[in-house]
């Protein structure tokens, strides 16, 4: 705690700040470009903060921020290690890259006098999920979990089809459900420790965990999470709003929503509960296990029967999200490693899937596998990064899935766990098929009659798309950095660091 | 020396990349300018083989260079490392490159194929993933190599589009990856865990570190991980990739993808387990078994095939399975024998496959029943196709012999009965598919086909175009060659098991 009072590091707050004080700038600004040169130039710069805070907690470790200088717990405390920095750093760049890509793809899909608006959702969306990150406090981040989800009602349903309406509205059913099982968990904690900042909890815990409260709020809070998080089977929410929402949207939120969901429930595990053993007293990790199993399965499969390419990117994030469970829920420095590098590394693959797709329908307005037949003629540039992206769902090696399964193996190995490591293995091979049905449509049925011979996209597009291709292909050669950050996050959830 | 001015390391890593930069030219030229676009695929070809060559003596005098690309996870790089199984590998890769750059020149012209620039791109890739391969310095690398081949030449057996392409480059993939991606990744993970390293180390590093029933399950994950080896029952994706033109068939699928299986088989038993070790522990004992049992079974199948094509295809699986044979003898001699065959095979099978195809281009025939009289219209690949079907009987003076025979020698020293019984039933058998088709070619009268067949006005056919010709009677002659001259190939497997 002594570090507390010395290091009081404001790019914390700007985190945060910046993105919330240009959401309205854009409201107020009125203009489709002025707003997406406002909300590019904020992701650009919380970017570059976010770059800033890595150096600085690698550097020192915690980085804190204390709101209006109280000292926690009885004020609100902003705290960022190892692991929230890594999650900021996914959001950050992921907005930065797709942002420029947004501004065509945007224009195309939304009514012309809403693309302002459209901006300042998203910017509020944006810090949310910073917020929930960066905050040590538990209410707090209940407000920045209702930012973020309320905003991402608003851009789902910003889509062309009327169907987003529906699955924005159903989105927003669950995740109120989710967030409000969140506060009552929290509810009843405080009711029992009388704090919310999420460290001060820590240390409470072991005295507390012997009461119902106590394990009721833990229920409340891992299936309100889970909710958000789409861990199967609390994922219904997820395939419309992802296929539904405009591509811009469709690739933010797969590539940073359900991340940011899953660093809340590294967070309920290792740290709120991190000073008692709940894997000893909770059956916590065959539950989680199973999920995550039935997710990486059923979810696959259901991909491979989809016709809509969009919703068939859907199931695989649920099945994604599978991995990135099991990973947690192995609870061994691997484990986590493996969890917590794959929301990076599905972050990348996910965020290029969708974007090609987005691309794709940008300039032709196919989305399911009929309409996309022979387009990889027609959009070599958009077609070959959709194929690169779904050699990272399989795995292949240079490419980041690559990495994660490797890392998700090797903890299931060490565990002893042999079934566990060759169903992680037999479950990328359904990724197989359902990517070789796209591939297969695009390159080897001949283009329908009458239709253009060219219809790349504009670079404005193409080159988000590449830059966030080539960065996964560079992340899947050259993992050093990824996974020695994500271990040392691991560590520090362990309670090792 | 042509590459005196580049030093080892950049040799050796230039040796993938030239491929690379080939196929990068031959997409830019594209349909623009074939001939320029050939004449880059050409050239890439004789340069690669330049340079790798360029490498040999070397390792014939017990170096064992090697350069790091990139560090893929903490503590495991992406290692280049030339030894001499690789080094022949390589040299029978990028060497029977250019004779089919040739033929395909040829065969793709003639035949008016679509996608050439895709076809010529693609081939490079794989031509690179081969030689990866080939000097893989561990196992990362080598699994690596192994998938960007199996991606690469997806397309390439897919190239015709139609129906029944698709389905057979479903069988293609669906078993290569399965087998690589679920047995495969888990053996080479299972062996990085319990050794902490994937180097591939004289004598093995799995000595000491597991036994029993566990080495036998890892042995089994490897042998059938390894499915380009086309160990029964995962042969299927071999004939499924028929499909393909084929030039794709000959070099590909008689040579680079098949022997690159065969390859990381021999690879893995001496690197990674170690002849002395297994030799020790006798749970793998199977191996033999499994792999004479393919010997056989493929041999028979083959006899049932009317399809020419199809007919070699399960002839590649039978002669895939005498070089794991041969290396689960592991007796020394036999191990050398086969780097011998993966060498004399490839000889073999290419100018098989070149006949197949040259048949193909000037009669329109693909059925081995149709086949009557037609050594008299095309008798340069006929008696091309008689000298391979020699060498794969295993008659001198072939290429054939020459591995057969310390095969055999390994088998008798070590006293495996089922091994020569394998070998001696499965000759006859070579020469009961075989022999049958260069009778029918030279000793039957052609018979015409009817009106209504659209192929009938091929009938009055003569030799196929000269590029094909040429490229075919060159293997051919390769094989009697390596007959008289073996020494490079064996002085590499001799240096590869230290005799």
């Amino acid at each position: 705690m002594s570090g507390a009072e010395m290091t009081s590091d404001p790019w914390l707050i700007l985190l945060v700040i910046v993105p919330l004080l240009a959401a309205p700038v854009c409201v107020l600004l009125r203009s489709a470009t002025g707003a997406w040169s406002v909300a590019t130039a904020v992701a650009w710069s919380v970017f570059a903060i976010s770059l800033k805070l890595l150096d600085t907690v690698m550097d020192q470790g915690v980085v804190r921020y204390r709101i209006g200088g109280w000292d926690a717990p009885w004020g609100i405390e902003y705290r960022l290690d190892s692991v929230g920095v890594f999650v900021v750093l996914i959001v950050s760049a992921i907005a930065a890259v797709i942002l420029p890509y947004a501004k065509r793809s945007v224009e195309k899909e939304i009514r012309k006098d809403r693309i302002y608006l459209f901006y300042a959702m998203l910017l509020l969306c944006l810090t949310g999920l910073l917020g929930i990150t960066v905050t040590g406090d538990a209410f707090n981040l209940f407000v920045f979990l209702e930012i973020s989800s309320l905003s991402s009602y608003v851009l789902i349903s910003l889509g062309t089809d009327r169907r987003a309406l529906t699955a924005a509205f159903r989105y927003l059913i669950m995740g109120t459900l989710g967030a409000t099982f969140y506060i009552i968990g929290v509810g009843l904690l405080y009711q029992t420790t009388g704090t919310l900042n999420i460290a001060d909890l820590k240390t409470i815990m072991p005295a507390v965990i012997d009461t119902r409260t106590v394990h009721a709020a833990l229920a409340f809070l891992t299936v309100g999470i889970s909710l958000k998080l789409a861990l199967f089977p609390l994922h219904m929410w997820l395939p419309n709003a992802y296929t539904f929402a405009p591509g811009a949207v469709t690739a933010f939120l797969a590539s940073t929503a359900t991340k940011v969901s899953a660093y809340i429930l590294l967070r309920i595990i290792f740290t709120l509960f991190g000073d008692v053993d709940l894997f000893a007293s909770f059956p916590l990790q065959p539950i989680l296990i199973t999920m995550a199993l039935a997710a990486m399965f059923l979810a696959s499969l259901s991909a491979i029967w989809q016709e809509n390419v969009k919703r068939m990117m859907a199931y695989s994030s649920i099945a994604q999200i599978g991995y990135i469970v099991l990973g947690i829920a192995m609870a061994t420095e691997t484990g986590l490693t493996g969890g917590i590098i794959h929301m990076f590394n599905h972050a990348l693959i996910k965020g290029s899937a969708f974007m090609a797709i987005g691309a794709v329908v940008f300039s032709t307005g196919a989305v399911t596998l009929t309409q996309m037949e022979g387009i990889g003629k027609r959009m070599p540039y958009t077609m070959a990064a959709f194929v690169i992206a779904g050699l990272g769902l399989i795995g292949v090696p240079l490419t980041p899935g690559f990495i994660s399964k490797w890392q998700l193996v090797t903890a299931a190995m060490e565990l002893n766990m042999w079934p566990l490591a060759a169903l992680i293995l037999l479950s990328s091979l359904l990724a197989v098929i359902y990517v070789w049905r796209v591939f297969e449509v695009a390159y080897l049925r001949p283009a329908p009659e009458g239709a253009p011979a060219a219809q790349e996209v504009p670079l404005s597009m193409l080159l988000p798309i590449w830059v966030m291709v080539l960065a996964a292909l560079y992340f899947g050669s050259n993992a050093t950095f990824t996974l020695n950050l994500a271990h040392t996050a691991a560590l520090q959830l362990m309670g090792g660091l | 020396m042509l590459f005196a001015f580049l030093s080892e390391a950049q040799a050796i890593k230039l040796a993938v990349l030239l491929p690379l930069i080939g196929g990068l030219l031959v997409m830019w030229m594209g349909e623009r300018n074939r001939n320029l676009r050939e004449a880059a695929s050409l050239l890439t070809a004789v340069l690669t083989f330049a340079l790798v060559a360029s490498l040999t003596g070397e390792v014939l005098g017990g170096a064992r260079p090697s350069v790091d690309l990139f560090t893929m996870l903490p503590g495991l790089s992406v290692t280049l490392t030339v030894e001499p199984l690789g080094q022949l590998f390589a040299l029978i890769a990028s060497g029977l490159w250019i004779v089919n750059t040739v033929y395909s020149i040829g065969y793709m012209r003639a035949n008016k194929e679509g996608n050439q620039t895709r076809f010529y791109v693609c081939f490079t890739i794989a031509i690179s993933a081969a030689i990866g391969i080939a000097y893989a310095g561990n196992l990362l690398t080598l699994f690596l190599f192994y998938e960007v081949l199996t991606i690469s030449t997806y397309p390439l057996v897919t190239h015709a589009g139609t129906p029944l392409a698709i389905r057979g480059g479903r069988v293609y993939l669906g078993i290569l990856m399965s087998t690589s991606i679920g047995l495969l990744f888990l053996a080479m993970l299972w062996t990085y865990n319990i050794t902490g390293t994937l180097d591939f180390v004289e004598g093995g590093i799995l000595a000491g570190q597991i036994q029993g029933p566990e080495l036998a399950v890892l042995m089994f994950l490897y042998m059938f991980g390894i499915g380009k080896a086309a160990l029964m029952p995962v042969h299927r994706w071999l004939p499924a990739a028929m499909v393909a033109p084929t030039p794709v068939s000959a070099l590909l699928h008689a040579v680079a993808v098949v022997k690159a299986g065969v390859f990381s088989v021999v690879k893995v038993i001496v690197y990674i387990f170690g002849l002395d070790f297994l030799n020790q522990a006798h749970s793998v004992d199977w191996l033999l078994f499994i792999a004479g049992f393919t010997i056989i079974a493929a041999s028979i199948i083959a006899l049932r095939q009317d399809n020419l094509k199809r007919r070699l295809a399960y002839s590649t699986v039978s002669q895939l399975s005498y070089v794991i044979l041969a290396t689960a003898i592991l007796a020394p001699i036999s191990v050398a024998g086969a780097v011998m065959h993966i060498a004399a095979h490839a000889f073999g099978k290419i100018t098989l496959f070149f006949a197949a195809g040259s048949i193909y281009t000037a009669a329109h025939k693909t059925e081995v029943s149709q086949l009557d009289g037609i050594g008299k219209r095309m008798p340069f690949t006929m008696v091309a196709f008689g000298i391979g079907a020699l060498s794969m009987i295993g008659i001198p003076p072939t290429a054939g012999f020459i591995s057969k025979w310390y095969i055999l020698t390994g088998a008798l020293e070590t006293g495996e009965a089922f091994a020569i019984l394998v070998i001696v039933a499965s000759t006859l058998l070579n020469a009961g598919y075989f022999l049958p088709i260069v009778y029918r070619a030279f000793f039957k009268d052609q018979q015409p086909r009817p009106e209504s067949d659209p192929y009938a006005k091929y009938d009055n056919h003569g030799e196929a175009p000269i590029a094909v010709v040429l490229a075919l009677c060159f293997t051919a002659l390769g094989t009697i060659a390596l007959f008289f001259y073996p020494d490079v190939p064996l002085a590499l497997g001799r240096a590869l098991v230290g005799g």
